[in-house]
């Protein structure tokens, strides 16, 4: 990983770096050479590290005091609210730390689009990025089922369900999901099991995700390739430390005003409702960070196709990489690509918009033409603007921001240097 | 940059406030008719947690449970903080099922300041079938479990009202402006003077609604006090904290010929 020698000076140092080369890897980790013209939409990054531990602590508590069972659940998060010592603020802090989790994520995808940073070489971390996104959706949407409230038994049968479209064993798997023939006790504990396991899936895939990340180096708001370390970085540490912690504590004041001033603003009352097999909700709405998704299945009049386009809403982001392939990787250099950038930002907002309005009328009209376009940003615009568009001359360094060159002139003129 | 972040939490916000805004057809807006608990200081108004006390358990209890707060709660910080000695002879009112004893009986006994608040009835079924087949929910978290909260809670229970010609309402029915879908299954609760105020506060509707809503804003968030203090601090804190490293981080920064 380290390319560079490192003798650490004490003698017990030495000896146990020879034999575990955690100091090598400290050492590695503040030397990090990092573009100095990171913006703060490069600050996410620990941010999500911050939100990932929160939630993992916090967790860890709450599970101390939960009770996994159908008729005890609902009572037993009661119990955290009101008797537990602090554990009003340890369970707001869970509940609403998936809500800024998720905004962060968002904030960090969407800066990762911005700036083509999965772009060559970056795929992998890319697609271990959206293999975690992935898996943080299913912790929420289980961790939301977990205070057996109202939204959480229907937003499981709902949820659960859609396996049923599968042809043939549909019904069968979704009563292995359930573990029975609705959703009932054995769903929840085995919910239950899933949650707790799910985030240390995700840490794990965090280490390779910076793993991945330490390889090229980060990408940069210009988008080209760095000669590292040159005028043009700085080492992680301290310089990417206090910005980094700078922005975490302005997203700490943000968190903060939600926990202790407005803790139920992000979900729904019905939740306080404790869950009843025989009540079905007027309106079954997911958490707000689903509702994109929700609004591409339902917009789909055809169940089985429904659930395909939202799962392949997914999985084309995982394919990105060979969809865009124009080697300009910022969007500044791109000015066609930069605003159909905010038409897609302006889509999956809408879709959030109409995935919490009942499928009906208008709503479902504008979900179906959202729903097309998010398609045709990804399978037809991209591929077209990789080959036609007229990017924009790309400078050679960030220090010497000398015209005329492009990421492929960088690229052999970085190719001279190492001969 | 700040432009678009501001931009971005205000589609975000935008978002939320327009999920959680349509459920009730027909319904009426709830009143807001202000409440001391809101707010970045918002505390509870005691003498009025006192006062809705009574009129939950003389009124609301005989259908209403509200299993999940125990009678010590009414004499915690933040609550109606009545003392030791109430909470005592409130709890020995009640009569709770314990046991089993050393015979290997069940014996009922006068409740105690660590029992649960005594449910009128034996279980849902029961409730349901005492109540024209409308179950009473729980109000532990009832005022959290509504959309709009306190404000619709107390607009509810001034809501009821001749119904318009051109709804008829069957036996056990009642018009209510604020219900979902207008009718309602609950009688009118309340009347003028239906509880005599033990501080001599004059028992209008209006003064009951009030009452009895914040006593259920407690009871669904009791440590409310308790996170609106914490909240001030924390953030405070971290404001001083932000600052602090702001200044930090500029004077690293400034080693290098780079903005931060």
């Amino acid at each position: 990983m380290s390319d560079h020698e490192y003798t650490p000076s004490s003698k017990f140092g030495k000896w146990f770096n020879d034999r575990l080369p955690l100091l090598t890897l400290g050492k590695h980790l503040t030397d990090y050479p990092t573009p100095k013209n990171l913006n703060y939409w490069w600050t996410f990054g620990g941010i999500l590290t911050f939100c990932l531990i929160t939630q993992i602590v916090t967790g860890l508590i709450l599970a101390m005091h939960y009770v996994a069972h159908a008729d005890l659940a609902f009572g037993s998060v009661e119990h955290i609210m009101r008797n537990v010592n602090y554990g009003w603020l340890i369970r707001y802090v869970h509940a609403n730390g998936a809500s800024m989790f998720f905004l962060a994520v968002y904030i960090h995808i969407f800066r990762s689009l911005y700036y083509g940073s999965y772009k060559s070489p970056r795929e992998i971390i890319w697609i271990l990025g959206m293999i975690i996104y992935i898996l943080m959706m299913a912790a929420a949407f289980m961790g939301y089922v977990l205070p057996w409230g109202q939204m959480s038994f229907w937003g499981a049968t709902v949820i659960t369900n859609l396996f049923s479209a599968i042809p043939l064993v549909g019904e069968s798997i979704v009563t292995w999901l359930w573990g029975g023939y609705s959703v009932d006790n054995p769903t929840l504990t085995r919910f239950f099991s899933l949650h707790y396991l799910i985030p240390f899936l995700i840490l794990g895939l965090v280490v390779l995700h910076i793993w991945a990340l330490h390889v090229p180096g980060n990408n940069n708001p210009i988008g080209i390739d760095l000669k590292k370390p040159s005028k043009d970085t700085v080492p992680f540490h301290p310089y990417i430390v206090i910005k980094d912690l700078f922005a975490l504590l302005i997203f700490l004041i943000v968190f903060a005003f939600f926990v202790f001033y407005s803790p139920n603003i992000l979900g729904h009352a019905d939740n306080y409702i404790e869950a009843n097999p025989m009540v079905t909700p007027a309106h079954i709405v997911p958490e707000w960070y689903l509702l994109p998704f929700y609004a591409i299945l339902r917009s789909v009049p055809d169940k089985l196709l429904g659930v395909i386009a939202m799962f392949g809403a997914l999985f084309i982001l995982v394919i990105l990489p060979w969809l865009d392939t124009s080697k300009t990787r910022s969007a500044i250099f791109r000015p066609l690509y930069k605003q159909f950038y905010w038409f897609l930002v302006a889509d999956v907002l809408i879709l959030g918009y109409v995935g919490a309005m009942p499928a009906e009328g208008i709503y479902l009209l504008v979900a179906r033409v959202a729903t097309a376009y998010y398609f045709a940003h990804f399978l037809i615009i991209l591929p077209i603007l990789s080959k036609k568009e007229r990017v924009l001359d790309v400078p050679l360094s960030i220090t010497e921001p000398i015209l005329g060159g492009s990421v492929s002139a960088s690229a052999v003129r970085q190719k001279k240097d190492k001969l | 940059m700040r432009k678009t972040l501001i931009i971005f939490f205000f589609l975000i916000s935008s978002n939320i406030a327009v999920t959680s805004s349509f459920s009730a057809e027909q319904a009426a807006k709830p009143m807001s008719p202000g409440w001391s608990f809101k707010g970045f200081f918002g505390t509870f108004d005691r003498a009025s947690l006192q006062r809705g006390y009574q009129v939950y358990t003389e009124v609301c209890a005989s259908c209403h449970s509200m299993k999940h707060l125990s009678y010590r709660n009414l004499s915690q910080p933040g609550g109606p903080e009545f003392s030791e000695e109430q909470v005592k002879i409130i709890a020995s009112q009640f009569e709770v099922r314990d046991g089993p004893n050393d015979d290997g009986e069940m014996f009922d006994r006068p409740a105690r300041p660590s029992d649960n608040f005594v449910s009128p009835y034996a279980n849902d079924k029961e409730a349901t079938a005492a109540n024209g087949g409308a179950y009473p929910p729980d109000m532990s978290v009832l005022v959290k479990a509504r959309k709009g909260g306190a404000d619709y809670i107390y607009s509810l229970l001034l809501g009821y009202d001749e119904p318009p010609g051109d709804i008829s309402l069957d036996d056990g029915v009642y018009y209510n402006k604020y219900m979902a879908g207008n009718k309602i299954k609950m009688s009118n609760p309340l009347s003028e003077g239906i509880v005599e105020y033990a501080d001599g506060t004059q028992a209008t509707e209006e003064q009951m609604a009030r009452d009895v809503t914040t006593f259920l804003s407690w009871a669904a968030e009791p440590h409310l006090e308790e996170r609106h203090k914490i909240g001030f601090r924390a953030i405070v804190y971290l404001i001083i904290i932000t600052i602090l490293v702001y200044f930090s981080m500029k004077k690293i920064w400034s080693r290098v010929e780079s903005e931060v």
